[in-house]
């Protein structure tokens, strides 16, 4: 395979690892929901590096569609970890 | 030719972003640190467009790119005018 | 471009890629944190870029990057102002004891298992080379699938069923983002120089969202990243302090959020009425189809984030007799549910009210 399949798969895979890392020993809800969206970016990165043919050849299409229903999905998913966030924050602080 | 000056234009470009990262490492205060950043920045980016519209084929997607660094233009002014407003804020209250 | 420039930019861009990440994971600051996760949107988008997806690069750029982070930096201001009566002062308290290092070693040790086994798993695919069958078959049918985009085509013909089921779980978000409370506390009205850049922005968003939906059939773009700039154009607008952004209320709104899902299982069912598998598209109506479909689903999106953003249900806004809408204060109660919620939120609006008088006079 390329070298750009190798560079940006094995990114990918790192940045995974940071993501995961991060996810569980954060204690704050907000650092840990960036952390997850890092873990998402990284596995983005891996489809798209698999997508990838080379400069001459159109990359395929299937991972791109799939990664771009991830961004989607991944910031919705965000969205409804953040209310769930505020709403305990609110239900702590009437304690 | 050609290729020579949009080589020459789009380096003077990224000297002018890597003046203004100096600038943003260096520069001692909030307000110094972002007049370096957006002045360096606009122009770098200014010449990169310049430098970049000499290689494409059309004269439409010139006319995209300069609407694209007007645009970039004055959203990082209103975001630098915002950011030293609220900074100016925070000093002032005790 | 040869290959040794190729391969030092790509060294580069990865660098700073995993550079902005880890910074953005291990700062201190919260804000930071976000500001940095941001930048790291924005470098994979160019990493998108370099990998010839420029339809990811768009919705990277757009919803991961700009609105993503938007989403971030709003639900941390809310720790960051202090709850003005119950004197717990940050809302993100730790109520755990901070964990011992053998955890932290356990912890980092099984994430670098993770990350050792998906690059095995890569390391085993690219061994068996390139699994090109669904590339071809693509390639193959496009023709007949109505757009000449290949990811719009597999997005909105080939899987339409995924995006179906994509605007189904943007649906389920937002319905969870309602039920969860009303709607974040506004900002303040923008001054002058924010006003005009708003002014003149919000109309160039909603021109280009347009573009991007239209050309999405032959150039990168398409239903998400139109319906990520029509957001931003709503977002922009709640930013500035303006208390009408652009979204309708009460049954339009509704009608709105469920546009994208409603739209495609129109069609859908209205094909197997036709006599045609459900989203099977006839091959002369595809192109009509899936700009309708696309239209629906970019109204739906721009709803659901700009919802998103809002973080809850959004105020019912009265207007006057000139069509005009009151200010909403900057600094509202929270939205606590109890009994003992009532009294504490009228004191917490009286002094919220005041700090907002304070801060117009020293403008």
């Amino acid at each position: 395979m390329l070298t750009a399949h190798w560079l940006y798969g094995l990114t990918g895979c790192l940045i995974v690892a940071l993501g995961l890392r991060a996810a569980l020993l954060q204690t704050s809800l907000l650092r840990r929901v960036v952390a997850v969206n890092v873990m998402g970016t990284g596995v983005f990165l891996v489809l798209i590096a698999v997508a990838y043919r080379g400069p001459e050849m159109p990359p395929d299409p299937v991972p791109h569609a799939l990664v771009l229903t991830g961004i989607v999905v991944a910031v919705s998913a965000t969205a409804l970890a953040l209310a769930l966030a505020r709403r305990l924050n609110a239900e702590h602080a009437d304690e | 030719m050609i290729d020579g000056l949009s080589f020459l234009l789009i380096g003077a470009g990224g000297f002018f972003y890597l003046a203004g990262s100096i600038g943003l490492l260096r520069l001692p205060d909030l307000y110094s640190r972002l007049h370096a950043l957006t002045k360096a920045d606009n122009l770098g980016l200014g010449l990169l467009v310049t430098g970049s519209a000499l290689q494409l084929p059309e004269p439409l997607i010139v006319f995209k790119l300069l609407l694209i660094w007007l645009a970039v233009l004055a959203a990082s002014a209103a975001s630098a005018h915002l950011i030293a407003r609220h900074a100016r804020r925070q000093e002032a209250r005790p | 471009m040869s290959a040794t420039s190729l391969l030092v930019f790509d060294g580069l861009l990865l660098v700073s890629m995993v550079s902005l990440a880890w910074a953005a994971l291990a700062s201190t600051d919260e804000r930071r944190s976000v500001i940095l996760f941001m930048a790291f949107g924005l470098v994979v988008a160019l990493a998108w870029a370099r990998l010839l997806a420029p339809d990811v690069a768009l919705a990277e750029a757009a919803i991961g990057a700009g609105l993503a982070g938007a989403l971030l930096l709003t639900a941390g201001r809310e720790q960051r102002q202090p709850t003005p009566v119950h004197g717990a002062a940050g809302v993100h308290k730790r109520h755990d004891a901070p964990l011992g290092s053998a955890l932290r070693w356990a912890v980092t040790s099984m994430s670098a298992a993770l990350g050792g086994t998906l690059a095995w798993a890569l390391a085993h695919a690219f061994s068996r080379g390139p699994q090109d069958g669904l590339a071809q078959a693509v390639s193959a049918n496009l023709p007949d699938s109505g757009v000449s985009n290949p990811v719009t085509a597999v997005l909105l013909n080939f899987r339409a069923y995924d995006t179906l089921l994509e605007l189904a779980v943007l649906l389920a978000a937002v319905l969870g983002i309602l039920a969860l409370g009303r709607e974040r506390p506004g900002y303040a009205a923008s001054g002058p120089v924010f006003d005009g850049l708003v002014r003149w922005l919000v109309p160039v968003l909603i021109l280009t969202a347009g573009y991007l939906l239209w050309v999405g059939a032959h150039a990168p773009g398409g239903a998400f990243q139109a319906g990520a700039t029509l957001a931003a154009a709503g977002v922009v607008l709640r930013l500035a302090g303006r208390r009408c952004i652009g979204l309708p209320q009460g049954t339009t709104l509704r009608i709105l959020m469920s546009a994208g899902v409603g739209m495609f299982l129109l069609i859908g069912l209205a094909l197997l009425g036709f006599g045609r598998p459900f989203l099977g598209y006839p091959a002369a109506w595809a192109g009509v189809l899936i700009l309708v479909i696309e239209s629906a689903a970019m109204v739906a999106i721009a709803v659901t984030l700009v919802l998103a953003f809002l973080g809850g249900r959004p105020q019912p806004i009265r207007v006057d007799a000139l069509g005009r809408a009151p200010a909403l204060p900057p600094v509202a109660a929270p939205s606590g549910r109890t009994r003992e919620a009532m009294p504490r939120a009228e004191s917490a609006t009286a002094e919220a009210l005041e700090r907002c008088n304070e801060e117009k006079v020293r403008c």
